[in-house]
Parts: structure tokens; C-alpha cells; sequence
């Protein structure tokens, strides 16, 4: 009768390490080469930003903001990246947006096609992926890093796996609604001049959905520069490392030295990529 | 050029159509179907068929299945049970590849709301079907232009469609269809989002076009007005069937059943009946080689004060007054000749009521309805054009 009334306990947690361990033990292999891949982009990355003179680089960026956006843009990417190197945050900096880009572009790579496969298979969308996003969503940040260190070890690879799950949700959920939303009579005109699968998508969907994208991969960019102070903990460097250890040591200055070159540059990524969104909505 | 033919098309929503479907062919309503299994008809044994260069028009109110009906001609619904027929080969059974050959070649459609792609400039709208084609660019912007021009939107062509008005985007949405030069053309409500005055102007001009492109056309209206416009023939659905087919004056002097009795109930009569419809027979025509008295009992028989002269071929010679008939007689002339007065009116068979009022009001005989080659078909008095008008006019007359 006892056992009854009793929820019996399930082992969750050790299920989930078992899965884990399971992982490390027989596909070490695959880690190895998702390892190898970002860990060379991301280096790749840092030593072409670092092999220019920083108002090189500085310059550059102006030059980009302006075309892209606007003179002001380009104004404040100057006076912005201007202070973080006079900050003496150039190195962190770029170790930062290296690691922040490549995540990005991974979760990027990952997460489009995932949006689109959702929207057009609905019910796999629905429940499926759907909840698999809430999840990645929700569940605290800090709780990635632990099977992270274990599947890849300390260091920026690990951060940037982090990264990639905590900041892949919006693109998967902007690109699935952009494309359910083209509206059905669109939709059914193009069908009945009779258009294939593919043609839908690349002539019809994508492209009247893309604004919407554009908006899913602004905020994915923008949750993985979130991440980068978390992703420190467990050993990725950059800015996020200076603001652990000005923590650490209760060291205001430099403390706030490091967390305003992050808003800093999530600023200037922020408007970048929201003026590219603009470009191609009206395009 | 093709014709379309539709057999016993049945289209049902919901989990079960098999059994609705079996249901429907036993004869149970569409309220005890949807009761019993949930399933509702949208198009409830539709047969027809369309005519080359017919403009079809389908009439009904909305959720009658008209828009339903349409969708399964180019299967952007797939029917649940029937044949749609081109040129004798069944849609409902074509393959994907096969239905894209039919979409892309012979049947295009116009929608409601216009359903134009916002990314592309009007004349990248236009020329969609054909790129999907392969067609190379040059050929297919020239194409563009010659359908852009067609429909009246020349100088528009690198414009956006939120540019343009809502008549013009129906245009883009027609051009569209059109530069494929399909053998049919489906139209779903093509007309019902735009203004009434913009509205009547597409219709015109749709006539027009008509005359021009001579194209199969199938036009979904629940606008009662439009369809006797447009259409040569109407086929008119109640819940799910096609309650009458014929041709806009069949509709109107025969209606099938209440529901189409009540639908034409209000509609302008004079714009759509014809002379044809309210002539009579000209019983009381005299040759010219009867003479005045034969001319006079006639007269008097029918109770009339003129009479029509016709040839052996039944040309019409002239018309002669009762007075003048008289004196002929008295006088004991044998021949009708000196008295024929020239001085009547006539008309065609087809000309609509509505254009007969004016010589209806000054005329001094009763019009003459002759064909091409003068040959007297009937005869319209005054009272029947008034009645011919007022609804209940063939039961008066």
C-alpha cells in the first residue's frame, strides 16, 4: 500500500550523466573534430584582427558601419572602439567578438534550416522543436557549461558550444514564424502558377520572410555576446575573463572598464546587423 | 484551345470524407453528415461543363463552396471524389510533375486578394510563371511588358505592388495570368475586394478582353449583378451543389427553385432581359398581296390599330394604319402598296430592354424585332417593355 502513496524517485540527473559519459566514451572522436573546426576558426579569426594595427581595424569598422548604416553609426563605432583600445581591452575584445561570431555563425548554420524544416513540417515544429527551444531557452545558462567542460574540455571551445545552444533559439523561432507567416493567398498564387517545393521556398518564403530572419539572427547574435562573461567560467578568455577577475577580486574599476567595452560592442553589433535587416526588408 | 468538363466533384472536409462520401451518395443531408461524423461538404456533386471561349461564371453566397469548387479545378484542393476533365484527361489523377505542366501552361488563376509576391516589382510578379519556367530573362521582361500593357498598367512595370491601387494590383494579378497565355483563365472573386465604381470598370474591361484574347474563363462571383454581366452561362451553388445552370436569361425567367427565385428577385431586369425575351409572335402580318379587307379583319380580329407587311420571305415591308386601311377599302383598291408607312422602329433580338426605353417612349407602332437580314422575329408593344422590367413580369404579360 506504501508504494502507492510514494512518487518513486527517478534518477534523472544520473541518466542524464550516463548520456553524457556515454558520449565522451564513443564519440570522443566527434568532439575531437567539432573541437578542431572551432577552435581553429576562432584562432583564424583573433590572428587576422590582430595582425592589423588596432586603428586599422577601428577604421575598417567605421568605413562598414557607414555603408551600412549610418554617418552617425559610423561615428559612434569609431569613438566606441576608440575607447575599449584606449581601455587597453583591444586583445579581450577581439578574443570576445571572435568567439561571439563564430558561435553565432555555427548557431546560425544549425538554426536556419532547423526554422525553415519547422515550419514546413508543421506538426514536427509544433512538437518537436518547439519544446526543444523552450528548453534550451529556460534552462539556466550555467547548467551548458557543465557537460561542456566534459565533452571538450576547459577553454574557448567549450564556451563557444555554450554558446551555441543558449543563443541558437530566436533564429530557429523568428525564421519558422517569418515563413508561416507569408501570407496563404501568396502562397497559393505561387503554387498555382505552378511552382515546385524548392521555388516556393528560395523565390517565395525566404525571401518575404527575411526581415523576420534578420531579426531572429539580431537577437541570436546578441544572446551570444550575453554569454561571454558566462562562458568565462569555464575558461573562455576575452572580456568576459576581465570581468570574472575584477569580480573575483572586487576590483571595480577594471570591472566596469570590461563590462562597458561588452555593451560597447554589443551596441555596435546590435545596429550593424539590425541596418542589415533594413537593407534587405525593403530590398 | 480546350474545354473543361467536371464530373460529379465532391470535395469533404474533416477526418472521415469516406464515409461522409458515402453518406452524401445515399442521399443524407449535409447538416445530418456534419452531425453524424463531422465531416462538412464543401462541394456536393458538381457536374458542368465549359465550353471554348465560354466565360462560366459560379454564383453563389459564401460558404456555398464556390471558392472550394474552383481550387479543385487546378488542384490547389485536392477533390475527395469526381474527374475534372481537360480535354478529356482527368486532373484529379495527374501526377505532381504533370500538374505543374498543367498549372504552368494551361490554367492560371486570379484571386481575391490578388495574392501578388511583395518582394518583386510588378513587373517581376508578371513574369514569376515564367522564370519558374526557365524562360531566359530578355524574353521573359519583354513578355512582362506586352501582358502589363494588355491590362493597362504600361509605365508601372518597375513599381511595387504596395505602390499601386487596389484595381491596379487586380490588373498586375490578371497580367500575371495572362503571360502564360493559358487556355483557361480560373478567376476567384477577382473583382469583390475593389471599389464598386473601380469594379464596374474591370468588368468592362474584362469584356473587352475577352473580345480580344478569347480565353476559357471560369469566374467565381457571389455578386448576382457581375455574373448576368459576365457570364455567357451561370451555374448557381446552394450549400455545397449546383442548383441551376443557363444562361443569365434562363436564370432569370426560369428559376430552378426558390433559392434562385429569391436570389434574382432584385436584380435590374431591364440590364439583363432582351428583346427576344418579352416579344410576341407577330400573329397578325399581312402579305403585300392581300388587299385592304383581309388587312381589316385581321386588325380587327386581334384587336389592334396597325398592322405589319412582310414579304413571302417575311421581310418587313412597312406597317399600315387601320384608318388608311379603311379608305383603301372603301375606295375598293386591291393593293396594301400606297399606304406602307416607313416611319417604324426595330430592333435586334439581343438588344437589352434597358436600351429599348427611349424608342419604346416615342415609338408610334409597336417595335419590330428583325434579324440581320430583316426578317420579322416578333413584335414588342409598349406595356410589355414596362412589365418586362417589373419582376414579375413574364407572369403578367
Amino acid at each position: 500500500m506504501r508504494s502507492l502513496t510514494v512518487i518513486p524517485q527517478i534518477p534523472i540527473g544520473d541518466g542524464f550523466e550516463a548520456i553524457v559519459s556515454f558520449l565522451e566514451r564513443y564519440f570522443g572522436w566527434l568532439f575531437e573534430i567539432v573541437n578542431v573546426i572551432i577552435e581553429t576558426s576562432v584562432d583564424s579569426f583573433e590572428w587576422v584582427l590582430l595582425l592589423l594595427p588596432p586603428l586599422a581595424v577601428i577604421a575598417i569598422v567605421a568605413v562598414l558601419a557607414w555603408k551600412l548604416g549610418s554617418k552617425w553609426l559610423a561615428v559612434g563605432a569609431f569613438i566606441g572602439l576608440s575607447l575599449i583600445y584606449s581601455m587597453d581591452l583591444w586583445e579581450s575584445a577581439v578574443d570576445t567578438l571572435a568567439l561571439v561570431l563564430v558561435s553565432s555563425l555555427i548557431a546560425l548554420m544549425i538554426g536556419i534550416p532547423i526554422g525553415i524544416l519547422a515550419a514546413k513540417k508543421q506538426r514536427f515544429g509544433d512538437n518537436i522543436v518547439r519544446p526543444v527551444l523552450d528548453f534550451m531557452q529556460t534552462m539556466p545558462a550555467f547548467v551548458y557549461l557543465i557537460p561542456a567542460i566534459i565533452l571538450f574540455s576547459r577553454g574557448a571551445v567549450a564556451g563557444s558550444i555554450a554558446t551555441i545552444v543558449f543563443a541558437m533559439p530566436p533564429v530557429v523561432r523568428l525564421t519558422n514564424l517569418g515563413i508561416r507567416q507569408v501570407p496563404s493567398d501568396v502562397m497559393e498564387a505561387a503554387r498555382s502558377l505552378g511552382s515546385t517545393g524548392k521555388q516556393l521556398l528560395l523565390k517565395i518564403q525566404l525571401p518575404i520572410a527575411l526581415p523576420t530572419i534578420f531579426a531572429g539572427i539580431n537577437q541570436t547574435v546578441m544572446l551570444a555576446l550575453s554569454m561571454v562573461v558566462i562562458a568565462s567560467m569555464i575558461g573562455a578568455g576575452g572580456l568576459g575573463s576581465d570581468v570574472r577577475s575584477a569580480l573575483s577580486r572586487v576590483d571595480i574599476g577594471p570591472g566596469f572598464e570590461a563590462g562597458l567595452a561588452v555593451v560597447i560592442l554589443a551596441m555596435l553589433i546590435d545596429r550593424i546587423t539590425q541596418s542589415l535587416s533594413e537593407k534587405n526588408g525593403n530590398g | 484551345m480546350s474545354t473543361l468538363e467536371v464530373r460529379n466533384l465532391y470535395k469533404i472536409f474533416g477526418s472521415s470524407p469516406k464515409t461522409a462520401l458515402e453518406m452524401s451518395q445515399a442521399g443524407k443531408a449535409k447538416d445530418e453528415i456534419l452531425k453524424e461524423t463531422g465531416n462538412t461538404i464543401g462541394v456536393n456533386d458538381a457536374s458542368f461543363e465549359v465550353q471554348e471561349g465560354e466565360t462560366f461564371v459560379v454564383m453563389g453566397l459564401s460558404g456555398s463552396g464556390k471558392s472550394t469548387l474552383i481550387r479543385c479545378l487546378n488542384r490547389l484542393q485536392d477533390p475527395t471524389y469526381g474527374e475534372v476533365l481537360l480535354d478529356g484527361k482527368n486532373i484529379v489523377e495527374l501526377s505532381e510533375e504533370e500538374l505543374r505542366h498543367v498549372r504552368r501552361k494551361k490554367m492560371s488563376m486570379v484571386f481575391q486578394n490578388f495574392g501578388l509576391f511583395p518582394h518583386r516589382t510588378v513587373r517581376k510578379n508578371v513574369d514569376y510563371g515564367l522564370e519558374i519556367q526557365g524562360v531566359p530573362e530578355e524574353e521573359r521582361k519583354e513578355k512582362a511588358y506586352e501582358a502589363l500593357e494588355l491590362v493597362g498598367l504600361k509605365g508601372y512595370e518597375e513599381m511595387t505592388p504596395a505602390e499601386l491601387s487596389g484595381g491596379m494590383q487586380q490588373r498586375v494579378g490578371l497580367a500575371r495570368a495572362l503571360v502564360l497565355d493559358p487556355d483557361i483563365l480560373l478567376m476567384d472573386e477577382a473583382f469583390s475586394a475593389l471599389d464598386p465604381l473601380i469594379k464596374k470598370n474591370m468588368q468592362d474591361e474584362l469584356l473587352a478582353l475577352q473580345e480580344k484574347v478569347q480565353k476559357t474563363i471560369v469566374f467565381i462571383t457571389h455578386d448576382l449583378d457581375e455574373a448576368l454581366k459576365l457570364g455567357d452561362r451561370i451555374a448557381v451553388m446552394y450549400e455545397g451543389r449546383i442548383v441551376q445552370i443557363g444562361t443569365p436569361e434562363e436564370i432569370l425567367t426560369h428559376p430552378a427553385n426558390d433559392y434562385v427565385r429569391n436570389f434574382v428577385e432584385n436584380v435590374d431586369r431591364s440590364k439583363v432581359l432582351t428583346a427576344e425575351s418579352i416579344m410576341k409572335k407577330p400573329l397578325a402580318v399581312v402579305d403585300p398581296k392581300e388587299g385592304p379587307s383581309a388587312a381589316l379583319r385581321k386588325m380587327k380580329n386581334e384587336e389592334i390599330s396597325s398592322i405589319y407587311v412582310v414579304d413571302h420571305k417575311r421581310r418587313v415591308q412597312g406597317v399600315v394604319d387601320i384608318a388608311d386601311v379603311k379608305k383603301l377599302a372603301d375606295k375598293g383598291e386591291k393593293s396594301l402598296k400606297s399606304i406602307l408607312r416607313k416611319d417604324f422602329d426595330t430592333t435586334s433580338p439581343d438588344t437589352t430592354i434597358v436600351d429599348l426605353l427611349p424608342t419604346a417612349g416615342t415609338t408610334n407602332y409597336p417595335i419590330a424585332v428583325v434579324d440581320e437580314s430583316n426578317k420579322l422575329l416578333g413584335l414588342i408593344v409598349r406595356v410589355s417593355v414596362i412589365s418586362g422590367i417589373s419582376r414579375d413580369g413574364e407572369n403578367n404579360a
